[in-house]
């Protein structure tokens, strides 16, 4: 069963199903999303901003989700986008004197014209000539950003420090417990705006693109503007959660971004389950937890148990999180007796 | 002019490192039809066997034939736990399971043989060839084995019933599982070669770049660049596109200004996309008309 399939089942079911499942849905909504806003108070500071970098990672999954489960266009090139958000972010705070409440929404604009810009050469290219050309923007971004000729601006191999900001008006917060949940405002800010674009004309044409490009440009779908925009968008929400990283870490080096961070968000997006906006917290969690998990059953193969984690996953839900959702929410249906 | 030339002997020295891993892709590429990201690693670690084999006083070609008969049968084993289960499945799903099998194979091999870097035997020596400064005869020999590879897996896929049947599963499993093919069998098959041919490129390789459990990082992104720029359902095409990825490589670090030398990678690698967006095919394959 693939991803397509399920997406496109849930609108041709009928209403009463629809009802129903919302119900379900509806609660565990509530029930994560109350969870994420007490967490901070219940737990130690470090965890705290293990939660933050879990949201992070979530809002990049999340642009994943769009970019290849809803267009149908593959990217192994996010760290990319993650990179150039984290330092436009970097530098227009430190060097630009901004705050960042200006300074991340102009990182993802910066990120969603590099994005755009991108999505040209891209349209020519599909399956894995898509694959490479993304990886080549991965590998290549560590090394632009190492260049002795912008020195100036990104300090180089060294880095660029970035001086973390205090909770505002007086509160009497911990500078990571605030930075949570500015994180945890933005990620729902941005999984609200990425809702409503998916129900609208451009998730439609999307959808249409990913499904039948052939068929989705004899219906009128304007193909060029559509693939560039999907990259566009993701690239701008990427470029924000890179912005979010910069912040929370206080620092940005140019080998925090390497191919292994796509790689990893990859990896995310399969375990949320392809398409499914929820699963990217499933995702973004799996990619923090388990290597600190692995690294405690064995320090020498911690890579070794990380990569069996994820063979384990992908042979017991191959459709990630969101299966697991499904099978539990059916569960939990038979046992209430509304089946 | 000199110098050019220079550059561009230098080029095909490192080229062939380059063709010898495309072959291994394009190889994988026609039994399964994805790229197999872990395909440097498995190179890696069978490169490691080799030496291992070396060090309990193995002599070099037994060794050789021994880690590529080894590598055989492990990338028949990897198909069969691995990815025989995951058949059916979406590509990105298969994709995670690649980067999941490249991360255990690194790790274990950092485990068992760790990371600091060893030196590897050439059986063709390291001095000058012919007197040229820029080839030494380990890369001409490197070049020779290259070209016999290429020749054996021409004359395999074009002469034998077996590389006949292979051909068909790769491009039209559901036809060739009619006519009688052993569908399942020749994927697995497919991996196993891929695996032996990876083997050899790893063991022609390590010489050159040194064992050790990273080595296959950069030789891997240019295997890919150069099976792609080949198209990958051409062998020859592939071996052509990594010694042009070595040269235009060389090049760019001579010849462009100030920042060629520090991003010789990011130049080829946007040269190469250049290529692809006006020949998405790659140079030597064929596009693939879409049946709507």
């Amino acid at each position: 069963m693939t991803v397509q399939d399920t997406a496109s089942r849930r609108s041709t079911d009928p209403a009463s199903v629809i009802g129903r499942r919302l119900t379900i849905e509806r609660i565990a909504s509530v029930l994560v999303l109350s969870l994420l806003l007490i967490a901070p108070m219940l737990v130690k500071t470090f965890i705290v901003f293990q939660f933050t970098m879990i949201i992070i990672y979530g809002i990049a999954i999340m642009s994943l989700h769009l970019l290849t489960g809803w267009s149908g266009q593959f990217s192994l090139g996010h760290s990319a986008f993650f990179a150039v958000g984290a330092y436009a972010t970097g530098i227009l705070m430190e060097h630009g004197n901004l705050p960042y409440p200006a300074a991340l929404p102009l990182a993802g604009a910066v990120c969603f014209i590099f994005g755009f810009l991108f999505g040209f050469p891209a349209l020519r290219l599909s399956g894995i000539y898509l694959a490479l050309a993304t990886f080549s923007l991965a590998i290549a971004m560590p090394q632009f950003l190492k260049l002795g000729t912008f020195e100036a601006f990104t300090g180089g191999v060294q880095g660029l420090v970035i001086t973390k900001p205090d909770a505002p008006f007086g509160l009497k917060l911990n500078q990571d417990i605030w930075l949570y949940y500015v994180t945890l405002a933005v990620a729902l800010l941005l999984y609200g705006l990425s809702l409503n674009l998916l129900h609208s004309r451009t998730g439609r044409a999307w959808m249409a693109i990913r499904d039948n490009q052939i068929a989705a440009s004899a219906m009128g779908v304007n193909l060029t503007m559509y693939k560039t925009l999907a990259f566009g968008v993701s690239a701008g929400m990427t470029g924000i959660g890179g912005g979010l990283a910069a912040i929370v870490v206080g620092f940005v080096a140019p080998d925090a971004y390497s191919i292994t961070l796509s790689n990893n968000l990859f990896i995310g997006m399969v375990i949320g389950g392809v398409g499914w906006l929820p699963g990217s917290l499933a995702g973004a969690a799996f990619l923090v937890l388990i290597p600190n998990l692995s690294e405690q059953i064995s320090k020498g193969l911690a890579g070794a148990v990380f990569g069996v984690f994820i063979i384990l996953v992908i042979f017991l839900f191959p459709g990630g999180a969101r299966q697991a959702a499904q099978l539990t929410a059916s569960w939990i249906r038979r046992l209430s007796g509304r089946h | 002019m000199e110098l050019f030339i220079n550059q561009i002997l230098a080029g095909i020295a490192t080229g062939a490192i380059y063709a010898c891993m495309a072959l291994a892709i394009v190889m994988i590429y026609q039994s399964i039809d994805t790229l197999n990201f872990a395909q440097g690693e498995m190179a890696m670690f069978s490169t490691f066997i080799a030496w291992q084999l070396m060090q309990w006083g193995m002599p070099y070609w037994g060794a050789f034939i021994a880690a590529v008969a080894i590598s055989f049968i492990g990338g028949i084993a990897i198909e069969r736990i691995l990815f025989r289960p995951l058949q059916g499945t979406s590509v990105l799903v298969q994709i995670a399971g690649f980067i999941a099998l490249f991360s255990i194979i690194n790790a274990s091999a950092g485990l068992i043989w760790d990371f600091s870097i060893k030196p590897f035997p050439s059986p063709f020596g390291s001095a000058p060839f012919l007197g040229s400064q820029l080839i030494s005869n380990h890369e001409a020999g490197m070049i020779v084995v290259t070209a016999l590879v290429l020749a054996f897996l021409y004359a395999f896929f074009r002469f034998t019933r077996l590389g006949l049947a292979l051909r068909a599963a790769a491009t039209m499993p559901e036809s060739a599982r009619l006519v009688g093919i052993n569908v399942g069998w020749m994927i697995a098959l497919g991996w196993g070669l891929a695996a032996a041919i990876g083997a050899i490129a790893g063991i022609m390789i390590a010489p050159v770049v040194f064992l050790e459990p990273n080595m296959m990082g950069s030789v891997l992104l240019y295997g890919f660049v150069a099976a792609v720029l080949g198209g990958m359902a051409s062998p020859a095409g592939a071996v052509a596109g990594g010694f042009i990825v070595g040269v235009l490589e060389n090049l760019a670090g001579t010849y462009i200004p100030k920042i060629g030398n520090e991003l010789k990678l990011p130049i080829a690698l946007a040269l190469i996309i250049t290529v692809l967006v006006f020949r998405p095919g790659g140079l030597f394959g064929r596009v693939q008309a879409q049946r709507v």
